[in-house]
């Protein structure tokens, strides 16, 4: 496949926002999930923390 | 076994006789939705004609969905429903009559009540024929799917809108068969492969669901 | 807890949470590692090598995101179904909780599989929007997914939600193909138009371009789901001996 430079590349033929305007969803979905995914992990160790304390103070 | 099944169907109805409001409501629901879909689209006589099986259809859907939350939560609530549970009779014919007397003051009420909308949507004997067929066989599915999802919610907050949400997207087979028939028979298409497969929709649902709703009962009570 | 000396080879050494936990955690990094190797090998191919197709130019290359997409909101549904299924049956907690982690992903999947379906449907069909059977039957997948979720989210009791949403998983699992020929055959009734996605044979570059990135999201999403289910399982055994021994000796990582 042989593009005619880089202009040519982002544009797609005319059809630029379509077909980087899906690649750029997938893109944002991914960093939401792994940021969502982050975000509730850190949620649940701190709920861990707080269980520890709480279990080595009424130990 | 039939004793079972005839006295839960008794029970039910009488309950739901004593309740009048409650079935009325849902009724008058149905009437209130279809009657208010020329008033957005226009009293233009073709379009309606055209519209109306869907209309119709749709409405009956919004209609059982509405009274889904009835099926168990009375019983839940005095404790009747556990007592079902606890039961040496089997739960799947209790269920089926709890489907079945739901079915005889919702959906059969609804589908006698088309005939009123066939002849005011101007769609033709044999097409308003085919309307109350398609309800006839259409709205027991709906209400033994919505049974399983009125199971599933039971006394969740927020219920009846989840309910409706879980059980919407189940009934949508139904919807597009159901009015299917109607539109098919409205174009002097056969109609018959639809009828037939709302009939097995029927068949499959008789069978499956008591088991599915018991299945979610025990898992929403226990 | 009881821990064995030996892990013997028994199908539900690993349905305990406390042994999942750890070996997920290995196994994430391999999976996350060949997402991106196969996404990047994927991309190559689907820019570098394939031609531009003789109908629809530039813009039939969405179909490397859109087709694994698709395939994988669909996929993950089974899986999701299957697991819920598994602790329904046996009532193994970890099974449900794996059903509860693919949810969101396979939500997410859904929502690319319509997004780019739409971007795709407006060059080659000229709408955003068909009511053709394949979007019309995702639509519905992905509120059969949200209403999974949604289920879930409305159940305080851990034990009642699991089996709920596995009833309505198992449910939903049987309904996708009926709600998917149904939609099809009312789609060929009312539209004329039949809209074909793959058309004519692909050129071999393409289909490899699909497989692998296809392969990629399927890697991606098992990363993801492994990363949720442990979180789930903090959530869950929060006040175990296990996690706090995890905790207190720092590796929880």
């Amino acid at each position: 496949m042989t593009w005619g430079g880089w202009d040519a590349f982002w544009s797609m033929g005319g059809y630029g926002l379509y077909v980087w305007g899906s690649y750029a969803m997938v893109v944002a979905v991914v960093a939401i999930e792994i940021w969502q995914l982050k975000s509730r992990r850190r949620a649940a160790d701190n709920e861990v923390k707080r269980e520890s304390a709480r279990a080595r103070s009424t130990a | 076994m039939l004793n079972v099944l005839l006295n839960v169907i008794r029970r039910d109805l009488l309950l739901a006789a004593r309740q009048k409001a409650d079935v009325l409501n849902t009724l008058f629901f149905f009437v209130v939705v279809v009657t208010i879909v020329p008033l957005g689209i226009g009293p233009e006589p073709n379009l309606l004609r055209s519209i109306a099986p869907g209309v119709v259809w749709v409405a009956a859907l919004l209609a059982a969905i509405l009274s889904l939350p009835r099926l168990f939560a009375n019983d839940f609530a005095d404790g009747t429903l556990e007592q079902m549970l606890l039961s040496s009779e089997p739960l799947t014919l209790i269920v089926l009559g709890k489907a079945a007397a739901h079915w005889l003051v919702t959906g059969l009420p609804l589908t006698l009540m088309s005939i009123v909308f066939g002849v005011a949507f101007d769609i033709g004997i044999e097409e308003t024929s085919v309307m109350i067929v398609s309800l006839l066989l259409g709205t027991p599915v709906l209400s033994l799917i919505g049974a399983v999802g009125a199971a599933l919610t039971l006394g969740l907050r927020g219920g009846g809108v989840l309910t409706s949400l879980l059980v919407l997207p189940l009934f949508i087979p139904v919807l597009i068969f159901g009015a299917g028939a109607v539109g098919a028979a409205a174009s002097g298409v056969g109609y018959a492969a639809y009828l037939l497969l709302l009939g097995a929709f029927l068949l499959f649902a008789l069978v499956l669901t008591p088991w599915l709703v018991g299945i979610a009962l025990r898992i929403s009570v226990e | 807890m009881t821990t064995t000396t030996a892990p013997r080879f028994n199908l539900f050494w690993f349905s305990s949470p406390q042994t999942f936990f750890p070996l997920a955690g290995r196994l994430i990094p391999w999976f996350i590692g060949l997402a991106v190797i196969l996404t990047l090998i994927g991309l190559y191919i689907s820019f570098a090598v394939a031609p531009t197709d003789a109908t629809q130019g530039e813009s039939y290359r969405i179909i490397f995101i859109h087709v694994p997409a698709a395939w994988m909101s669909m996929f993950l549904y089974v899986v999701m179904a299957f697991w819920a299924a598994m602790g329904l049956a046996f009532n193994t907690r970890l099974s449900s909780m794996m059903a509860t982690a693919i949810a969101p992903t396979g939500a997410l999947m859904t929502f690319l599989a319509l997004w780019t379906g739409a971007l795709w449907g407006r060059p080659t069909w000229g709408a955003y929007w068909v009511w053709d059977a394949r979007l019309t039957s995702e639509l519905i997948l992905l509120f059969l997914y949200l209403g999974f979720i949604a289920l879930q989210a409305a159940i305080d009791d851990r034990r009642r939600a699991d089996k709920a949403g596995a009833v309505l998983a198992i449910i939903g699992v049987i309904n996708v193909p009926i709600i998917y020929f149904s939609v099809k055959w009312w789609n060929t009734l009312h539209q004329g138009a039949s809209v074909s996605v793959k058309g004519s044979s692909m050129a071999t570059t393409m289909l490899w371009g699909m497989l692998i990135m296809a392969l990629a999201f399927w890697m991606y999403s098992i990363a993801a789901v492994l990363y949720r289910v442990r979180t789930l399982i903090l959530e869950r055994e929060k006040r175990a001996d296990w996690v706090r021994e995890l905790a207190a000796q720092g590796r929880l990582k």
